[in-house]
């Protein structure tokens, strides 16, 4: 790929890297003081353009993992004849469900210091894209109800703290402190024996992510091309030659990368290329905003249930998926009635809150609960796929090494062992600290 | 909820199974390779449409059976006995 940079890959960019927003698109106090002065517009924050005939990479699935990819194809390796095609809006996937926790606190060094990365670029990702994410450290705590639990933490702890990442064991004393509302007691059904603190982990603004990384890569010559679903994969001689589109469009691509959650066996079945993935649905619930009380992110593996407050004031749950694969998104009564049973387990004082609703995205489970990256048997044909329940916080990491995978046609170290070779050859990752809940 | 028939007990409310997944014809344990034992245990069709898979009624009858299901609507055609 490194050799498009002569070809349409420059039509709409100058030759170094990076490219500042032109005149005007900047946020700023500055442009926020114009605008609220003139009473004009602001202009658009991703363009639409008609489709080109050819890109040097089509990438499907608008969600943060595609964009970040074309992002960083074209901020670092200024290939920007790039399109994303999204067969909804961007965003409406994994990116919009999820319940946009971040944390780099995983048990396996390589996890580690895969997750570490990417919170490294959410923390600077605001200034990078001059979008507000509105990413809030606020620490993120996981109990422990057992003996087990508390030695694995403290096995996490070490690992964590090997790869300069900021963790500790700190015991129920410490955890009321921090929660005052979660019963520490020592008489409920799991009492809580202590818990892993991991001060960098917190929330962020999921949407703005998305819309951050889409005008990013716009403002780069990036091509989003949303209500675009792609029908067809077109292969020859063992090499992808283009991408077919439900409006009739024919694309001729020599690169195509599959960023989807929820449809990547399908996406990659166009190819030829078959997955070792199962797709289960994953929910969520949201209650009604109350005044602010919960300024962490609570975790219990045990209860299967994680909480935390947004911005807003809703209080944010989630839990495990679902127990069969399905791609259907539809909420389940079992799943309010036994999320709200768990959370009540931790906070009896949340009784009389009520759910606002609840909803489902798709997540593409794999045997070892880590994700699928780079080239397969196909040529020109990558993926980026099997993102579990834990894809949102992995995206900008994911989306700086498929760029770096593209450009040089060679997966960077970083991502080396999430190849889809491993399954055959029997290398499996086994990541634990995902598997611990589903998040 | 979602019934599923089990052909021992009639149709019950699918928290009672564990979910076994797809079935599929087993490799021969006496000439398979572990590749194809790999490709076996960890390749899915998934499809997003009917599926011929296996549940366990846990708490019930405590026995295995075959059910096909559409995985967009979670509907439950047939029951096939045995798996």
């Amino acid at each position: 790929m490194s050799s498009s940079n002569n070809g349409t890959g420059n039509r709409n960019g100058s030759r170094n890297g990076h490219r500042p927003l032109r005149r005007g698109r900047r946020y700023s106090a500055w442009s926020l003081l114009q605008h609220g002065l003139s009473g004009a517009d602001w202009p658009v924050t991703f363009r639409s353009h008609p489709k080109r005939d050819s890109y040097d990479v089509v990438i499907v699935g608008g969600g943060v993992h595609g964009l970040a990819t074309a992002y960083y194809l074209a901020a670092n390796h200024g290939i920007r004849n790039v399109a994303v095609l999204e067969k909804s809006y961007i965003g409406s996937g994994g990116s919009g469900r999820n319940t946009a926790i971040l944390r780099s606190n995983y048990l396996t060094p390589e996890g580690v210091r895969f997750y570490d990365r990417s919170v490294k670029l959410y923390e600077h990702l605001a200034a990078e894209l001059n979008f507000n994410v509105m990413f809030s450290q606020r620490g993120h705590l996981t109990l422990a109800h057992n003996d087990a639990s508390l030695r694995t933490m403290r096995w996490r702890t070490e690992v964590n703290k090997l790869q300069g990442v900021d963790s500790e064991v700190i015991g129920p004393d410490e955890v009321k402190k921090l929660v005052p509302y979660l019963d520490t007691s020592s008489t409920t059904r799991y009492p809580v024996l202590g818990a892993l603190y991991h001060p960098p982990g917190g929330i962020i603004r999921h949407d703005a992510v998305v819309w951050g990384y889409a005008r990013g890569a716009d403002a780069h010559g990036v091509h989003i091309h949303q209500k675009t679903e792609v029908v067809g994969i077109d292969v020859e001689g063992g090499r992808v030659t283009g991408v077919r589109t439900d409006d009739g469009h024919r694309i001729a691509t020599p690169v195509v990368v599959n960023c989807t959650a929820g449809w990547s066996t399908l996406i990659s079945d166009m190819a030829g290329v078959s997955m070792p993935v199962q797709t289960f649905p994953l929910q969520a619930a949201v209650t009604e905003p109350v005044k602010p009380f919960l300024d962490t992110v609570i975790v219990s593996g045990t209860l299967h249930v994680y909480v935390s407050q947004t911005d807003r004031g809703e209080l944010v749950f989630g839990a495990s998926v679902d127990p069969f694969a399905s791609y259907s998104t539809r909420g389940s009564l079992e799943f309010a009635e036994g999320v709200a049973g768990h959370v009540l387990e931790l906070m009896p004082a949340l009784s009389k809150m009520r759910l606002l609703r609840q909803w489902a995205g798709l997540c593409d489970m794999t045997p070892d609960y880590s994700p699928i990256m780079g080239p397969t048997p196909v040529g020109g044909f990558y993926v980026d796929v099997g993102w579990g329940t834990y894809g949102f916080k992995a995206g900008p990491v994911s989306g700086e090494a498929m760029a770096d995978c593209i450009a040089n046609e060679r997966p960077p170290e970083i991502i080396s062992a999430f190849g889809l070779d491993r399954f055959e050859a029997g290398r499996l990752v086994g990541e634990k600290g995902a598997a611990a809940v589903g998040h | 909820m979602m019934l599923l028939p089990c052909p021992w007990c009639g149709p019950r409310n699918a928290s009672e199974f564990r979910y076994v997944g797809e079935t599929g014809p087993r490799p021969d344990p006496t000439t398979a390779t572990p590749e194809q034992w790999r490709r076996h245990l960890y390749f899915h069709a998934n499809p997003r449409g009917w599926v011929r898979e296996s549940w366990y009624h846990r708490a019930g009858c405590r026995r295995y059976f075959a059910a096909e299901r559409h995985t967009a609507t979670n509907e439950v055609r047939s029951s096939g006995g045995h798996s």
